[in-house]
């Protein structure tokens, strides 16, 4: 270690030694521990059962049920066992299982159209905000705009402030164009709410690509447009993806206007999930199978883009 | 191809004038290089006839034709940017046959196109190749490449070998001035750097400060120089001024410089007595123990065949290119004697040559 720090002191780059190595190796291992652990016990709770999920101490291993699952995307209600005993014999493993606690199933939950409106309105906004920010960072980028500086700053100061300190605003404003519990609603309010880091991310990003490149396919026939989506986008592929993901992670995660703006229509999974524990006692399994749910998609969003999320976040720290 | 014509064209961006009033004509097929000092305009010129960048004012004529704002692909001209711009994403065939899949031309007939010029390139083996690991010299090839295979009316190119090192440099513009007499395209060259202007082009057109100085033959510009500008811009090391105050009448064939005559080619205009400067170029200085103009041995620099020596004189420092097999000793007094036909004369105010046997008082753009 200290033949480590001494060398690199002296600014060269340096081969650190396998000491170093492995306390860098277990620092990463511990946080990633830190940091997987809750994600790793929601996914495990989501296949307790009801009297598992809260037993304590806590059970590391247990008999793993789908409960959970077929809690969360079922209405049940409670019968008497004599009740049940008449019902003709379970059609499905779902049935049965639901009959074990003296329930029958009345029909589908609302997980499913609340998930699709999650679906919808994140990635759509993240599609708005990024084709306007797209446009405007190039506009931004490569034209002589009169009081450029200026609007950047005004654009950026939208960010200055927590989105929720104009709720009261929103939603008075919402009401009267009747966009409240709409899902174009909360398509505009979250594209308004990405498209600043939107511009601010991909300006960066498209100030580093050389006009030369779109300059030499204006003078080769392409109109600027064309030379836009043909040569600069290319090439701006790891800032769109990481800017994507920052504002999918945005409108997907959001809470405070979810919760003020929709109700039923267009409600997102963050105010939906909260109602699961309502319904039938604390059923902490459907919940966690809710949350897995939720997690999954942005999980592959990240996963699939990551090459460029990596990318994408050192892009400009080195000189090439 | 074409004669493009450029006139009165000036642009300025917000106070800066980056361009001020040039006018001239390039004939078809020349190799036409502009020449100067980085900031002079010359890249601004070239990116308005390029249609990249609008004229404050103006006219830009291709083939009589006026071009002024005409967008740049509507214009038939091909560019050669300095950083080559190779598109990353696509690999040498796709960059060679960019330009006619921006015409919308068919895929067979786009390849043939492409190889025919990758092999006049000698590039054939490249084609499939990425961007990314090719040489300098093979990148600058594919963006000549994508340049030519338009066969455009004329090529622009911005300092194409700018991003070479020296060696190759040299290379390249033998290659690139073979490539224009293959295919005599006009070609407008723009850099800074005087050797690669002088060998390459036909006409040298030599910018400062957004005006054109002087527009002639790389000869021209070197035995003739217009201004003090293009004196000490060309050469290397530039021209000698010496100043001195004297008046000039027509037909003269001497000056009076700090009271001695020396014969200078015969003057063909009348001057007021104003302060001058007499041009000599360092390999016009001979060493004679009589000449009246007289100096200390300061410094010698060896270069091979030749050596630089300058001379502290009572008018200035002077570098006189010497054979290499001379002796020199630092610190000894020389008499300097210049060759009377080489010698030109300036007028110190306004920096403009005087006319004489030799030249001068010629001023275009």
């Amino acid at each position: 270690m200290t033949a480590a720090v001494a060398k690199s002191t002296a600014h060269s780059i340096v081969e650190s030694s396998s000491r170093a190595k492995a306390v860098a190796g277990s620092l990463v291992i511990l946080y990633a521990m830190i940091t997987i652990l809750p994600l790793v016990w929601i996914v495990a709770t989501a296949f307790k059962s009801q009297s598992d999920a809260i037993a304590y101490p806590p059970k590391v291993l247990f008999q793993p049920t789908l409960e959970g699952y077929v809690n969360l995307f079922t209405v049940r209600t409670r019968q008497t066992p004599d009740f049940i005993a008449k019902l003709p014999p379970p059609q499905t493993w779902y049935d049965k299982l639901v009959r074990q606690h003296d329930m029958v199933i009345a029909g589908p939950s609302k997980v499913v159209p609340r998930f699709v409106n999650s679906l919808i309105i994140g990635f759509g906004s993240t599609f708005l905000a990024v084709f306007l920010g797209t446009l405007a960072a190039y506009a931004f980028s490569r034209f002589r705009i009169p009081l450029a500086d200026d609007l950047l700053f005004f654009i950026l100061s939208t960010r200055m402030m927590p989105p929720v300190a104009v709720a009261i605003p929103i939603y008075l404003m919402y009401r009267q164009l009747n966009l409240t519990d709409t899902r174009l609603g909360m398509i505009l309010l979250y594209t308004a709410v990405n498209v600043s880091l939107a511009v601010w991310l991909l300006k960066g990003f498209i100030d580093e690509i050389p006009r030369e490149y779109e300059e030499a396919a204006l003078v080769d026939g392409y109109t600027r447009l064309q030379a836009l989506r043909k040569v600069v986008l290319p090439q701006a592929v790891t800032g769109i993806a990481a800017t994507a993901i920052f504002c999918l992670i945005f409108s997907w995660n959001e809470y405070a206007f979810a919760v003020l703006l929709t109700s039923g229509e267009a409600q997102t999974m963050p105010p939906f999930i909260p109602f699961i524990i309502g319904e039938g006692g604390q059923d902490w399994p459907a919940v966690a199978a809710a949350t897995t749910l939720f997690v999954v998609p942005i999980v592959l969003f990240t996963v699939l883009l990551r090459k460029h999320l990596l990318r994408g976040i050192t892009f400009g720290a080195v000189r090439k | 191809m074409a004669q493009i014509r450029v006139e009165n064209l000036r642009k300025s961006f917000d106070q800066f004038t980056a361009v001020e009033g040039s006018n001239f004509t390039i004939d078809d097929g020349t190799f036409f290089a502009m020449l100067g000092p980085s900031g002079c305009g010359k890249t601004t010129t070239l990116r308005m006839i390029a249609g990249l960048e609008l004229p404050t004012e103006g006219k830009i004529l291709l083939d009589g034709k006026d071009v002024t704002f005409d967008r740049a692909s509507a214009r038939d001209i091909a560019f050669v940017f300095q950083l080559f711009a190779l598109y990353p994403h696509m690999n040498v065939a796709g960059n060679i046959g960019f330009p006619l899949k921006c015409q919308g031309m068919g895929r067979r007939e786009i390849r043939q196109r492409v190889e025919e010029t990758a092999r006049l390139l000698r590039i054939e083996h490249l084609l499939s190749s990425k961007t990314s690991k090719l040489s300098g010299g093979d990148r600058q090839r594919v963006a000549l490449g994508r340049a030519m295979v338009r066969r455009p009316k004329a090529f622009l190119m911005d300092e194409p070998l700018g991003a070479l090192d020296a060696e190759f440099r040299h290379l390249m513009c033998g290659e690139l001035r073979d490539l224009h007499d293959r295919i005599g395209a006009t070609t407008i060259y723009v850099t800074h750097d005087q050797l690669e202007a002088m060998s390459m082009a036909d006409q040298i057109a030599v910018m400062n400060k957004g005006r054109v100085e002087q527009i002639s033959s790389p000869q021209e510009i070197y035995d003739r120089p217009a201004s003090m500008f293009v004196a000490d811009f060309i050469g290397s090391p530039p021209m000698n001024f010496l100043r001195f105050e004297g008046g000039l009448h027509c037909g003269d064939r001497a000056i009076s410089f700090h009271d001695t005559d020396i014969i200078v080619p015969e003057i063909r205009e009348d001057r007021a007595s104003a302060p001058l400067v007499l041009g000599v170029r360092p390999e016009h200085i001979r060493f004679t123990d009589a000449a009246p103009v007289r100096g200390e041995v300061f410094g010698a620099e060896y270069l091979g065949t030749t050596q630089i020596v300058t001379v502290d004189t009572a008018h200035g420092r002077v570098a006189a290119r010497l054979p290499s097999a001379m002796p020199v000793r630092v610190g000894e007094t020389v008499g300097l004697e210049f060759h009377s036909e080489r010698l030109a004369l300036f007028d110190a105010g306004s920096g403009l040559a005087i006319r004489t046997a030799n030249g001068g008082g010629v001023r275009h753009g």
